[in-house]
Parts: C-alpha cells; structure tokens; sequence
C-alpha cells in the first residue's frame, strides 16, 4: 500500500501544470472565439466551446485511464498498437467522412474521430520500441531504412486523406532519430534542401550559385584538413541541379494555392494591386489573423472584448487560428505567456528524457517533445506569417476532440513512463 | 552534442517568435482606437442645424430634409446598374466615374455616390435600397432660406473637402459645413454635436448588435439658434436701392456695435447655393470675375476713403493742438506746397475755419492741418507715427476683431511703410494726399462706418460684430466693452457740428430729411484700374458717410457706390433713405428713392470691358432704367415675410 502511495508522488507535476495551463487558458480563448450572443451556456452541446469543456472533462478520464495502466504495457504491446493505428488509419480511407477536403475522421452519429491524431503516440511506440531494439543500430542503413518506413507509412496514410499538414508533423521524427545517432550527412542534407529551396524561390537560380560555390570555397579554405577536391565540386553541382529541381517544381508541379501560400510567406509578390487581391482570397485568413493579433497591442483588448474575434473576422479562429484570440485579447503579455509555456513543456520534456534509464522511454520522450515542438512552430509560426500556412492545430489549445486527447494521451504515456523509471533497474 | 540539436531549435524559434510578437503588436502598433477599427461600424446620427433669426426675431434661415446615397466600395456587390442608373438619373459613364472616384478616396470608409435626392426620388429608391449592397442612404438637413436677402451675410453650407476632413476629425466625407456669412463664423454653435453609434459587424460586414451594449455611444447635440443683429427690413430696403450698381453698405448701431446692415452689391439668392444646383450655381457666381458676386464688399472691399477722411485729419490736428476750431485759413483754389499744387473747388480767397472746412470739403485746409500735424515738433517721421497710432485707435488698418468670415485690415501708413520709398529724408510733402483720404491710406466700408459710430459716440466704439444673441449661451463680453479713441471728448463737438452742417447747407443740402438731424459727409474717390497693361482712370467711386441723429445716435452708416462719381449722387442718396427707414420705418424722400431705382451705373460697369475708348466722370451719362418690376414683387415678398 505504501508503494502504491508514493508512486503518485513521482508523477512530473510541472509537466502536468503546464499541460493544464494550456488546456485551461486554450479553453477561455475558444469560449472568446466560438461564442454567439450575450448569454454563455456551457452545457448546451452545440456551441465548441460548450463541446470543448465536455471533452477536456472527458480527457481527466483519459489521463487516469492511461495513468493507471502499467508502464510496462506500453513498451510490451507497442507493435500492437501501431497495428491497429494503421488499420484505423487504412479504415478512415474507406468508410471516412470528407471535412475539408480531408477524408480524416470516422463520423459516430452526433460526432467524428479522427484517428490520425492517436497514430502519432502510436508511432512514437513504434519507434521507440525498434530503436529501443538491442539489434538495432541506427547508424547501419538497413535499420534506417526500417525506421524510416515505419514513420512514412502512417504518413503516407494521411498523405492519401489529403491532409498535407498533419503529414509534415512526421518530419518531427527527425530530431528523434538524430538525436539516437543517425549519421550527420542526413542533418546536412535536410540544412542543404531548406537553405537551397528557399535562396532559390526569393533571389533565383543564379543568387543560390553564386551563394553556393562562395560558400564551398571558404568552407574548403579555412579546414587545415583539406578534403578530397572532388567533394566540394560534387556539393556544389548537386546544389545547382536542386536548385534547377525547386525552381521546376515551383513554377510546374506545385499546385496553385500553395505557390500562393510559398509566395505570400517569402514576399515574392510585389505589385500592390496583386498583392491587394490575394489579401482578399489566399492570404484572407493569415491577413485577418496577423490584424487581430496586432490589434491587441501590448496589453490586449481584454478576454470578450476582441472586436475582431467577436465579430468572426478570422475564419477558423476557434480551430488552427486561435492564437489570433490570445494576440487580440491578452496582448503580447497573453502570447508571450503562452509562447513562454509551450517552450517550457517542450524544454521539460526533453529534460526529463534524458534522465530516462530506458532507451524506450528516452526516445519516446524525445518524439513526444519533438511533436510538441514541430505542431507549435508551424501553428504559430503560421498564424503570424513566419512559415507558409499550413493547416494543423495548436496543441491543447486548438478546439477539436481528437486533437485533445490525442496529445493528452500522447504526453501521459510519457508521464507514465517517466513516473516508472526509478523501478527501471 | 547531439541532444541539443532539439534544445537549441525550441529556443531559436521561442525567441523568434517573441521577436514577430513585439514587432506585430508593440513595435508596429499606433495604439487601439475604437475609430479606426473597421470591425466596428460607426454610425452618425446628425442633429438639427440651428436656425437664424434677425435681430427682431423674424425667421430667415431654417431647415429642409435632404437625402444623400452613400458607397462604401468594398462591400459593393454585382447589381442591376441599369435600373439603379434610372433611379438616380444618371448614365453608366458617371456611375463608374463616382464609384472610381469613391474608390481613389478609400474602399472602405463611405463617400458621397449621388447627393441631395429630391423626395420624390428617395421614396422610390428607399423601397429598392436593400438590393443595391454597399450603398446607403444618409439623411441630412439642408438650409431653407426664408427670403432672398442677405446671401453675403448668412452664406451657405457645403460638403466638406479634403482639407476641411485632414484639418478637423470631427468632419467626415459628405458632412456639411458653413461656407461663408454667419453659417462660416457661428458654425460650430449652430452644427450641433453628431451623435455616434458604435456597432459591431462580422466579416460579411453584417451587424451583430450594438458595440458593449451601446457603453460609448453618444445622442447628437442639437444646434443652437442665433439671432443676428441684422435688421431684415433695413437689409431688403438697402438691397434694393443697390439694384444694378456695384459697393457695399455697413449700418451700425453705435451705442453696442451691432450690424445693422451689411449689403454689398451685386448679391445673389442665397436659396441658389441650396441642394443639387449648389456646385453648378456656385461656379457660376464664383467665375463671374468682372462683378464678383463673392466678393463681400461690405468688409472686402479695400477703398480710398476719400474726403471722410478728412474728420479724422481735422480732429487729430485738434487733438494735438495745432489748430484752434475757429483758427481761418485761406483757400486759393486749392493748396501749393513747393512748386506743386492740389487743387480744390472752393472760390479763391475763401476763409474756412473747421466746421466749414467741412462743410465745404476743403481740400486746402486739411492739407494744411496734415501739415501742422506732422511737423508739430519739427520731424515729419515721428509726426507720421503719431498720427499713424490715432488713426488706428479708431480700428483702421486692423481686422476689428470681430465675428465676420472675411475680412481687409485695409491700410494705415506709417514712417516703417515709407521707409523703402524715402529712406532719407521725409517731409510732410511727400505724403499730402493722406490729408484728404486719397494716396496710401485705404480702408473697408466697415472700417469706415465704425469710424463714424465712434465720432457719433464722441470718442469711443464697440467691436462692430453681428451676433445679438444665441439660444442658452453667452456671447463675448468684448463685444459690450468700449474701445476708446486716443480723441479727448471735447473735441468731437467742431466735428459733428462740421458733418451736421453739411446736411444743414453743404454738400448733402438736397438730401435732408424731415425731422431727423442727420450728420454726413460726402466723398468722391479717384480710381484706377488696369486695361490691356495701361494704368486708366475710371470715374470717381462716390461714398458717404453719416449718422443720426446728431444728439442721440441710433445708426451709423458708411456707403461706397463704385465708380457713382460724386459723394451725394449715389451713396448720399442710399445713405439718407436708409437712415429715415431705419428710424422712422417710412420714406418721405420718395423722390430719392424712385431716382435711385430708376438709374443704373451698368453702363458704366461695362466701360473698362468694352474694349473701346471711353469717358469719364464729366462725360458719363447718367443711364437710365424702368423700375425693375420683378425686383419690387420680390422685395415686396419679403417685407410680408419680415
């Protein structure tokens, strides 16, 4: 019994603080944003925020739920769970429901689940598990080959729903895998493909080039190791010929919105009459948001006062843009905070992580941390015109079921997992 | 290293989002104004304009509905521009020439589409607005003029233009605002205060309900009422005298200043500047370059006094002490001074003291009494500046302080003004055309009456101004408070004696009416103007000053009749027949008045246009007119109204 007592005790209570904080000040900006007329009903069921509270209620159960299953079932019946995410994941393609454009959620009478969101603590498991693998070592390129397929087939599932954004949130496992000892070349590569692509889309060809040899040759002449001289003129034409790759895809194969979207984000548009009709059309919601949010000024117009989230100028506000929300009504205080909490939790994370005495738990810690991160830089990112807009929710602030309990299980399999490593003997 | 590959990328991105998050909304950010926040809609609700009345209390401006279509471009939808072309009478050419030019102002703050719709109009177009999205109508209030007097005096609101909007927030695109005569001076007594209601609107720029329950909202304030010391009768009476000549007339009240009359000729009916036909009718009037129909000549008109003038060469010499009233100097035809002469039309030899000197409008006893004036202690230079500084205590070369839209301060010489021309030496000589009102000095005919209305009042003047009164308000106390004259009192009397004989047996004999003792005095002005690049003399402007009556002053009046050659031919005639109707209210000088209606001086407008030679003052010819028969129905009109 008093075994059982103390076991509570070890439960990361600034983790859980934080995670409320979230879930609690999230709750107060979707009331802001969702709600109609003067009168608040909490229990209607129709309005989100109404639904919203009924899910965070119903996600306290989850947390004991999952709390009180023993660590050890986690690591034990990973595969297990993996398997059965990718046949929801298989299932959703057919008999899913269409939002959107997205064919994501399985629709059960008065509401929809959308199993992409658990697929992601599935194939942290996953990972964890076959890294975890005392055969397994990750700087062989067979396993990486293995893991990498573990992570691309729930992300190609959602791919084929046409969720591009959620897709984007496996990229995350990158950090996880590099931090485990996937070999450097891979960082410089994935360095190589942004710095490129985006030197490429905003100053041209020829710019990137120039940028590209200058770069080699002083790279080349300050090592008192002189490498081979071929591999400085192999970096260099793959470069060039990348370069050629983005420009093509850019101008050929990217579909026309999100060349809009990629133009916006980079300022590549520079007529004003043009740039005036995308602010009406592609840029409306990001143009919308990144008003609201400076609106609020310093000290914000006060929780309910947004007069820009009361009269639903922000498309979405409730769902992936309600930061816009906190920005209007609490100011730079209000997104400071919240910006100053998500680094927090992510930071907290990866700190418990690497007190892990289990590599399971450390590299399942590690993808935890490293999904937190990558939904948090891309929403807000987003919402203030930092990163082109793509469309996934803010974690446990954005108004949505799936995605809530999908990160709460998510961050308490690791709670759980954390809590048991003084028995990892 | 490797595990803080994922530490160091959480605090970059911390960080730089921190950075946008200042810039968004510390840096970037002027600060939240209700007003400028385009998720609410401001909606303005105007008061009523106050009315004006004269200072008997008759109506003479009031009210009218009006209704404007107003566009806020942006949330112009696709419509039938056909049908809604007809309901506003105007072709596809000017509907996108408006809506462009809405747009160039601002997509999404309102501009006037079409202005004041007649009622006929707004009741079609009322049932069929709620299809044409984007376009509204605002209701406001236009100006009904009761009678067709005083256009220079009550003037007439407009649209606000850019400027007026940059100057003063308060102004928003469409809103009226007092263009000249007292709606420019009293405007912000009689606008009132708009009330606002703030609303707020979705994205599809519905309305969801009032702003905070209507916390910041305000009720319009209506305009004050203003009577105006304006006496109506006297205004109509002179307007019509002034039928077909050009000048202006200021009556005043000497004992408080007030404006009794301000009447400059050619004028308009104001009820022209009213609604649609204001722009086209405005441009008109604002065009007609050659008789200035704008142009106020009651305050604007900067003249030579001429020979009034003279009151005030002959009561600074008193003042100084270089002559005694009964002092005799004799006039030769006229005045030597070096080896150059001004003439006179006295006889040789006549001996003139002061008030005969006036009487008979001596030119060679004021001459002479400027000289001692500016040679009283032997220097010229400081002799001008103090006659200067006497001359401006009677309100010359100023503004007068008062509460009138326009305004000369016309001009008053002093040793600094004649530095440039004499810089060395200066002796009186030179300036010897100021002693008879002629040469540098040049005043207003309001200007002029308030000289008169201060040597009625034996040395003082209120601020001549034209509000008597405004509905619970105060007006200023500087227009009760007495200015005084550097002129002791007693020095007035030889004066007032002079201008009384002058009607007694001098140059306005003919012009006496019964039982008034008026005191005038004529004068006739040189005047030049410029044809083809030649300096040409026209004939002479004929002026009159007076007042009445002599030991208990009720009016005082400056009259300026442009090129009517001498003083007691035009403007001492107007000058007399105003002063009986003011007081008495009748005319017993019909013969003067049927002259005046009957002689026209359009002939002699039309000289300097006529592009052939011409001549003046002795070979003009008076021209003669019927009585202008629509005029009288037009004046009888108004008097049944006042």
């Amino acid at each position: 019994m008093l075994r059982e007592t103390d076991r509570h005790f070890k439960f990361d209570w600034i983790t859980i603080i934080l995670f409320f904080l979230l879930v609690g000040f999230g709750w107060l900006n979707i009331l802001s944003a969702s709600h109609t007329g003067t009168t608040l009903e909490y229990f209607n069921f129709q309005d989100p925020y109404s639904k919203q509270l009924v899910f965070i209620l119903l996600s306290v159960v989850l947390i004991i739920v999952t709390l009180s299953i023993d660590a050890k079932f986690y690591e034990r019946f990973s595969s297990v769970i993996y398997i059965i995410a990718l046949l929801s994941l298989v299932g959703v393609l057919i008999f899913g429901k269409t939002i959107n454009g997205s064919t994501s959620w399985y629709s059960l009478g008065i509401m929809t689940f959308q199993p992409g969101e658990f697929a992601k603590a599935a194939t942290g498991l996953a990972v964890a598990k076959y890294i975890s693998d005392l055969h397994t070592d990750i700087k062989h390129f067979k396993d990486q080959i293995r893991v990498f397929a573990i992570i691309a087939i729930p992300a190609i599932l959602i791919l084929l729903q046409n969720d591009t954004g959620s897709t984007l949130v496996y990229a995350s496992f990158f950090f996880v895998l590099y931090r485990e000892g996937l070999p450097k070349v891979y960082l410089i590569i994935a360095m190589l493909v942004i710095i490129i692509g985006m030197l490429t889309l905003k100053f041209g060809i020829l710019i990137t080039t120039i940028i590209a040899i200058i770069s080699v040759l002083v790279y080349y002449f300050t090592r008192r190791k002189k490498p081979a001289i071929l591999q400085p003129i192999f970096i260099v034409v793959v470069s060039i010929l990348f370069s050629f790759v983005v420009r093509y895809a850019y101008n050929n194969i990217i579909p026309f919105h999100q060349k809009d979207r990629i133009s916006i984000w980079l300022r590549l548009e520079k007529d004003p009459a043009e740039l005036l009709k995308m602010r009406q059309t592609v840029a409306y919601n990001l143009n919308e948001s990144e008003k609201a949010i400076s609106s609020g000024g310093f000290y914000g117009k006060g929780f309910l006062e947004g007069t820009r989230t009361t009269g639903k100028f922000v498309p979405e506000q409730h769902t992936d843009y309600i930061f816009s929300t906190v920005g209007e009504e609490w100011g730079f205080i209000g997104t400071f905070g919240v910006v100053l909490v998500f680094v927090l939790l992510i930071i907290r994370i990866l700190h418990l992580s690497e007190l892990q005495k289990s590599q399971f738990s450390r590299v399942y810690g590690y993808s935890v941390a490293s999904i937190f991160f990558i939904h948090f830089m891309i929403n807000i990112g987003m919402v203030m015109g930092l990163i082109p807009t793509i469309g996934i929710p803010l974690p446990l602030f954005s108004y949505g079921g799936s995605g809530l309990w999908g990160f709460t299980i998510l961050l308490f399999i690791f709670v759980k997992l954390d809590s048991n490593r003084i028995n990892e003997w | 290293m490797r595990q803080f590959l994922l530490f160091i990328s959480v605090v970059i991105v911390g960080l730089l989002f921190t950075a946008r998050l200042f810039y968004l909304q510390v840096y970037s950010s002027d600060g939240y104004s209700l007003f400028d926040d385009n998720a609410i809609r401001k909606v303005y609700n105007y008061p009523k304009r106050g009315f004006v009345y004269d200072r008997n209390g008759k109506l003479l401006v009031a009210n009218q509905p009006s209704y404007d279509v107003m566009v806020i471009p942006r949330e112009v939808k696709p419509l039938d521009t056909l049908e809604f072309c007809q309901l506003l009478k105007i072709d596809n050419e000017q509907f996108k020439k408006r809506l462009d030019k809405a747009k160039n102002y601002s997509f999404r703050l309102p501009s006037v589409f079409v202005s004041q719709l007649s009622k006929e109009d707004y009741a079609i177009l009322q049932e069929k607005m709620r299809k044409y999205e984007g376009f509204y109508i605002q209701r406001r209030s236009l100006r009904q003029y009761e009678t067709t007097i005083g256009a220079n005096v009550l003037g007439d609101i407009g649209e606000v233009n850019y400027a007026i909007i940059d100057d003063d927030p308060y102004y928003k695109m469409g809103d009226l605002i007092g263009k000249q005569g007292v709606e420019s001076s009293y405007e912000t007594v009689l606008r009132g205060k708009k009330g606002i209601q703030f609303i707020q609107k979705d994205r599809f720029n519905r309305n969801i309900g009032p702003y905070k329950n209507g916390t910041y909202d305000t009720i319009p304030e209506p305009g004050k009422d203003i009577k105006i010391t304006i006496d109506a009768k006297l205004q109509a009476y002179g307007e019509l005298l002034m039928q077909n000549k050009r000048g202006g007339i200021i009556a005043l009240e000497p004992q408080t200043g007030e404006i009794l009359a301000m009447i400059s000729a050619p004028t308009y009916d104001p009820n022209a500047l009213v609604g649609r036909k204001r722009s086209k009718n405005f441009t008109k009037l604002y065009y007609d370059t050659i008789a200035k129909p704008l142009f106020n000549r009651s305050l604007q008109g900067v003249y030579e006094p001429g020979s009034p003038f003279k009151l005030l060469t002959g009561i600074i010499a008193l003042q100084e002490a270089v002559i005694d009233p009964s002092e005799k100097i004799t006039c030769y035809r006229g005045y030597k001074y070096g080896n150059r002469f001004m003439k006179c039309h006295c006889v040789s030899g006549t001996r003139h003291d002061m008030v005969s000197a006036i009487e008979n409008s001596c030119n060679a006893y004021f001459a002479s009494t400027y000289r001692r004036i500016l040679d009283k202690n032997g220097n010229a230079s400081t002799g001008i500046d103090r006659w200067s500084t006497h001359l401006k205590s009677f309100g010359l070369g100023s503004y007068l302080n008062n509460d009138l839209s326009v305004g000369q301060p016309g001009r008053i010489p002093d040793r600094e003004y004649y530095s440039k021309i004499y810089p060395n030496t200066f002796y009186s000589t030179y300036t010897i055309s100021n002693a008879i009102g002629q040469g540098e000095v040049a005043t207003t005919p309001i200007q002029l009456a308030n000289v008169v209305a201060a040597i009625a009042n034996r040395g003082h003047y209120f601020t001549p101004h034209i509000i008597k009164s405004i509905t619970k308000d105060t007006i200023p106390d500087k227009y009760s408070t007495p200015n005084y004259t550097t002129i002791d009192k007693k020095h007035f009397d030889p004066i007032v004696e002079g201008m009384y004989q002058v009607y007694k047996k001098g140059t306005a004999s003919y012009l006496k009416v019964d039982g008034i003792d008026i005191c005038g005095k004529t004068g006739t002005v040189e005047n030049f103007t410029t044809i083809d690049g030649v300096r040409t003399q026209l004939t002479d402007h004929s002026i009159f000053v007076a007042f009445a009556p002599k030991d208990d002053p009720k009016i005082a009046i400056a009259v300026f009749v442009e090129n009517g050659y001498w003083g007691s031919r035009f403007a001492g005639k107007i000058a007399s027949l105003m002063i009986e109707k003011f007081i008495k209210g009748t005319i017993s000088r019909t013969d003067l008045e049927q002259w005046l209606l009957t002689h026209s001086l359009e002939n002699e407008y039309a000289k300097p246009q006529s592009g052939e030679a011409f001549g003046i003052n002795r070979q003009t010819q008076l021209q003669v007119v019927p009585v202008d028969k629509e005029a009288l129905t037009i004046y009888e009109d108004n008097n049944e109204k006042l």
